[in-house]
């Protein structure tokens, strides 16, 4: 039987684990190794490290905490945040990274991301869907949420799709932090406009926010911060909570 | 105890170095074939396309060296694509030609399964009724979950050398072979935390026998 994923999502900048609401006013929080290595320890399924500002400076800091990370982390981890090119991939892949994850570069030329699904096979790409809504519809975000594409965020999830990536992560700016709860709206939208694994992201506060989406979207994967950042709750504990509401989930 | 990783630019050697780094082995990450044929056991890892994997063993002469590796009798493992390789084709973007050290074919999971592709994913193992004791698996149950990414299955022609079942969508297939003594993990060992790491210390201790 196949499991529903837990993934850790930590933002990292300078060298350190940030977090904020709706992606902005960044707070530093603590080490990005040490973080990485406690939820690891702890059970979760997988981990994204997400460069939160996307500085050439961060970039080789990041690959520096990367490969720290690798050395006694054994569960897949995705790097994200500011992939320009083919060589950034390979960096990150040689560094140990098992996946990228792409927005704004996608975006701006769709054939990054095919050469990308080209040169790596679609296991290695994710595509990334920051959305925004708005009053009947939601648009998609570049730049980590700074600025706007003009590109309809459902679509973008169908383009990525189209383009080749194995899976896509649904970030939602609205929620992002609030720990109140996902947009359970945007995220069925997506998986109801696309048939490859899709991950939620933005609002976990509970196990229960995280099981009520499950049931209302055939989602296969949740990516939380805040909500294991700031000690709300434990992976054990969640783990076990999700489990009794009936959610196939690693033991 | 000398591991040897093969190294052809397709696939996350890194992380295969890290976790057997954890055991007190030497590691060499390497396409050269006296060093090859020098070690103890052989890892074939692969993440990607089928065809452009095969371009890059042939490239290196690595098809030989493995198949004269293979007739000293020591272990060779493949993971998730280096297992699909052992086969003898793939339908992979039309048909491709695999190792052949292995009888059987690769395919796509069937158009019935429900559920997404890839199958990305934790999943457990269901014994192919053979027992799994002193071997890859030993110590495994049925309750344990590993690391899934991939769209394509293998098939081989005779199912007793099937070790081991998954099942994704309704279908079983072949998460874990072995032939002698080659065998083969649909699942990454290397990223299924600690249980993982049981699966790849049961290889170093079929190697060291």
């Amino acid at each position: 039987m196949h499991k529903f994923r837990l993934i850790g999502r930590i933002d990292i900048n300078n060298e350190n684990v940030v977090k904020g609401k709706c992606l902005e006013g960044l707070r530093k929080i603590g080490n990005p190794e040490e973080f990485a290595s406690r939820y690891y320890k702890s059970g979760i399924d997988e981990l994204v490290l997400m460069d939160a500002v996307a500085s050439l400076y961060d970039r080789n800091s990041l690959i520096k905490i990367l490969k720290e990370t690798c050395k006694n982390v054994f569960i897949p981890i995705t790097i994200g945040g500011g992939i320009r090119n083919l060589e950034d991939i390979q960096e990150a892949l040689n560094a140990g990274a098992d996946k990228v994850a792409i927005n704004s570069q996608g975006l701006r030329d769709i054939n990054f991301i095919k050469d990308a699904v080209r040169n790596y096979g679609s296991q290695a790409i994710i595509g990334s869907v920051v959305a925004r809504e708005f009053r009947y519809s939601w648009e998609a975000f570049i730049d980590n949420a700074k600025h706007r594409s003009g590109v309809d965020a459902i679509d973008w999830a169908k383009i990525l799709e189209d383009a080749g990536v194995g899976e896509i992560m649904v970030t939602s700016i609205d929620r992002d932090g609030r720990m109140k709860g996902f947009d359970s709206k945007l995220i069925k939208t997506v998986t109801e406009s696309t048939k490859i694994p899709i991950i939620a992201c933005g609002g976990a506060g509970s196990a229960s926010d995280i099981s009520s989406m499950i049931n209302e979207t055939n989602c296969d994967a949740v990516a939380i911060s805040s909500i294991l950042h700031y000690e709300h709750t434990s992976i054990e504990k969640l783990k076990d909570s999700l489990s009794k509401n009936g959610v196939q989930i690693r033991k | 105890m000398k591991i040897a990783i093969i190294d052809y630019s397709i696939g996350n050697v890194q992380s295969i170095f890290n976790a057997l780094s954890l055991y007190d082995i030497e590691i060499v990450i390497t396409s050269d074939k006296n060093t090859i044929l020098d070690s103890d056991a052989l890892i074939l890892p692969g993440v990607g396309a089928y065809k452009r994997a095969m371009e890059e063993l042939k490239k290196r002469d690595l098809p030989n060296t493995l198949s004269d590796f293979i007739k000293t009798g020591k272990p060779v493992l493949g993971i998730c694509l280096g297992m699909q390789l052992l086969l003898e084709t793939s339908q992979e973007f039309g048909a491709s030609n695999g190792l052949g050290l292995v009888n059987g074919k690769v395919v796509k999971f069937s158009d019935k399964i429900k559920g997404k592709l890839p199958h990305v994913s934790w999943n457990s193992l269901l014994n192919a009724s053979i027992n799994w004791d002193d071997g890859l698996l030993d110590g495994i149950s049925e309750e344990d979950d590993f690391y899934f990414v991939h769209s394509f299955i293998c098939q081989p022609r005779d199912s007793k050398n099937i070790l081991a079942y998954s099942n994704y969508g309704g279908e079983n297939f072949c998460a874990v072979m072995q032939k002698g003594n080659i065998y083969g993990c649909q699942f990454h060992p290397e990223k299924s935390s600690k249980i993982g790491l049981k699966v790849l210390n049961n290889f170093i201790k079929i190697s060291s026998k």
